[in-house]
């Protein structure tokens, strides 16, 4: 009796029902394929997160304008006339947690002061920004709206992870001069000029005329945002033609080293608080966003995310397995007297045990494999926005987990069917 | 030189059902010895004992009491896993309900004894051919259960019962669900092995089948209450002696 002859008996078993088999299988097959499909969705959105957050470029800290801290200070109209960073609606929401201080907004004077390597040495560029929305662009009849407008210094590019595909950046001789030139993303670069190269072709931005210099490499859209739908200009040029002389959206600090990015907050915070006036306990009026903070958290965060995904699906993977305990459970009560007839003629213990375990193993292998093929058939396509990525260990674990879930679920029916006495199961009707 | 032991050594063997006030005492203290060779048919009412005690010699269940030794071996003493290897090696049973599994051809049954005790895929086809042509079911190897008359059927179950070669051959009433012709050809079948110098021993209702043994030996209430030998356990059965004058 050996190990082909019982995994034989064990396929005639399974053969001689085979919609119960089947059955069996699906549950076990869902399990599995829930597990890696769901890890894989985890996986794949937790990726996309961070791919998002990196775009936001390497080692770079962003300063925004804070509403939650001071009281009613001047910039607000501007911002509402610039449009300042996509931070409308702030004046409504206003609350005062620390005591009244005159807030203030970013200028290029407080970015000039983050650039001096004196108050803070850690800081490698400082790129001031402000921002347009939605700005109507035109050439040679073709228009498109592009969604974001972006003033700033040439430090931008790299500071936000941002390199050029075609063309050139802008330098430092074009902000001074406030020269009208701009570098487009590859949406507007599309949609204004279909195959047309639309390098040092002229386009006109609001009914202001804008060079075009360069074209940004495709970044790929960002989930409800598209990346590449933007355009860079130097930031006097946009202040004078499209958002006046206002405070800034943002301010972006490159930190000269990942190591660089802690020592860089603290300085740039040090120099924020007294340029602002902020002291004490009073709350400050603009927030610092660490990338590296931030992908941390998040990746905690999705880590959560993807275990409870994969527990939930492990239940059903427990769920099959119980399918299989009971399916054997009725497979044994049901040839009891075959197995009588097996004993009474001389199968040793192990035969029978070897048999019924091999079956139940046999169930939930073949279920898992099949489970294993949907789900990376599944994983080709893109679910509830997310392009799933399978992880390796989970295709592993999901396989070992049925496998085992075959042998422990289906050790106690095949030890009942092994521990029969052969009268007891030839009498058993 | 000391003498072969009995095939069949039974001393004093008990058996009780149950316990308290339901207890039934099925074997009231046996003691048998059957010879190597020997042709025994047991005998008795309905409810006498005849398959109790079957089923003792055949090591599918154990007595509650007495000693059991099966080819000198003390049958008491061993455990599960030895007990399987002398159900295999030494014992072929055969049933009143033939016992066969079903969905699985003839040959697959017969082979299944050898299966089970280790013999290699080429030789056991071998042997479980030979069985079943010794039988007369050349014909029929490939049918399943379902698919054969219960004579036919029997008959495997003979095939499966001998193709081991064992020392003992038990069979517990093996005709009582066939028709006279069917039984014909099974007690033939009994009377060839015996002649070839197997040990046997059947269970009956019927005169007529008894009528093949060489011994005969009746129950009563869990008693052996008569023992007669009808022909020598050397020589051949009364019936194949009968047609051979
Ligand atoms: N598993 C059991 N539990 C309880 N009592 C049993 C059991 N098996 C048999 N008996 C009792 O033991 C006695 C002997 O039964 P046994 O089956 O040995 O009779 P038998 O001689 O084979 O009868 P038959 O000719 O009808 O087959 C009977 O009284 C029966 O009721
Ligand atoms: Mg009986």
């Amino acid at each position: 009796m050996n190990g082909v002859e019982v995994l034989r008996f064990a396929l005639r078993g399974l053969a001689a029902n085979k919609m119960r088999s089947a059955l069996t299988m699906l549950g076990i097959l869902i399990g599995v394929a829930a597990v890696i499909l769901l890890v894989a969705i985890g996986e794949g959105s937790s990726q996309q997160i961070q791919q998002n957050i990196q775009r936001l470029g390497a080692n770079s800290l962003t300063i925004t304008p804070s509403t939650s801290g001071g009281g009613g200070g001047p910039g607000g109209f501007a911002r509402a006339a610039g449009g300042g960073g996509g931070r409308d609606g702030g004046q409504a929401g206003r609350q005062n947690t620390g005591p009244r201080v005159q807030a203030r907004d970013l200028t290029v004077d407080d970015a000039r002061a983050l650039a001096d390597p004196a108050n803070a040495p850690s800081v490698k560029s400082v790129s001031p920004v402000v921002t347009a929305q939605a700005q109507s662009a035109a050439y040679e009849g073709a228009s498109h709206s592009i969604s974001q407008l972006v003033g700033t210094y040439p430090s931008y590019f790299e500071a936000s992870n941002k390199p050029v595909a075609k063309g050139s950046y802008f330098y430092n001789d074009d902000v001074l001069a406030a020269r009208k030139v701009v570098v487009i993303g590859q949406t507007v670069a599309e949609n204004l000029f279909g195959a047309v190269d639309p390098l040092g072709k002229q386009i006109t931005v609001s009914g202001v005329p804008f060079t075009v210099v360069g074209v940004l490499k495709e970044t790929g859209s960002s989930g409800f945002q598209d990346a590449d739908d933007v355009a860079i200009a130097p930031l006097p040029a946009v202040q004078q033609s499209l958002t006046g002389f206002g405070p800034l959206g943002q301010i972006l600090v490159q930190a000269k080293s990942a190591e660089a990015v802690d020592a860089a907050q603290a300085e740039v915070t040090e120099v924020l608080d007294q340029r602002h006036g902020i002291t004490g306990s009073a709350s400050a009026d603009y927030r610092i966003l660490n990338q590296a903070t931030l992908q941390e958290t998040v990746s905690a965060a999705t880590g959560t995310f993807t275990v409870l995904l994969g527990a939930v699906a492990a239940i059903s993977l427990l769920v099959g397995g119980i399918g299989i305990t009971n399916i054997m459970l009725v497979t044994v009560t049901e040839r009891t007297r075959e197995i009588g007839i097996r004993k009474a003629i001389g199968a040793p213990k192990g035969a029978i045990l070897g048999q019924f375990l091999a079956e139940a193993t046999m169930l939930s292998l073949v279920g898992g494999l099949l489970g294993v093929l949907i789900a990376v058939a599944g994983a080709q396509f893109t679910i509830a926005g997310v392009r799933p990525v399978i992880v390796p260990t989970s295709i592993a674990l999901a396989l070992g987990v049925s496998v085992v879930i075959g042998l422990f679920f289906g050790s106690y029916p095949a030890n009942r069917a092994a521990g029969l006495r052969p009268i007891e199961a030839l009498r058993f009707e | 030189m000391r003498p072969d032991p009995p095939v069949l050594d039974l001393s004093n063997v008990t058996k009780v059902y149950g316990e308290g006030e339901t207890a039934v005492r099925a074997l009231r203290g046996v003691s048998l010895r059957v010879e190597r060779g020997d042709y025994v048919a047991i005998m008795g009412a309905s409810g006498s004992g005849k398959s109790t005690l079957m089923n003792i010699v055949g090591c599918l269940d154990v007595p509650t009491g007495g000693t059991y030794h099966l080819d000198g071996t003390d049958v008491g003493g061993l455990d599960e896993r030895r007990l399987a290897i002398v159900r295999n090696r030494k014992i072929g049973f055969v049933f009143q309900s033939f016992n066969l599994i079903p969905r699985m051809s003839a040959l697959a049954n017969v082979e299944l004894p050898l299966a089970y005790g280790g013999v290699r895929a080429a030789e056991r086809r071998r042997r479980a051919l030979a069985a079943l042509d010794r039988v007369g079911l050349a014909e029929r190897v490939h049918h399943q259960p379902n698919e054969l008359s219960g004579g036919q059927q029997q008959r495997v179950a003979v095939a499966r019962a001998l193709v081991t070669a064992p020392t003992l051959l038990l069979a517990d009433e093996p005709t009582g669900a066939l028709d006279s012709k069917s039984s014909e050809d099974v007690m033939n079948i009994f009377d060839r092995l015996s002649a070839s110098g197997r040990t046997l021993v059947v269970i009956t209702h019927e005169e007529e089948v008894a009528a093949h043994a060489k011994r005969i030996v009746r129950l009563v209430d869990g008693r052996i209450v008569e023992d007669v030998r009808v022909a020598p356990a050397g020589g051949p059965p009364p019936r194949l002696a009968e047609v051979a004058s």
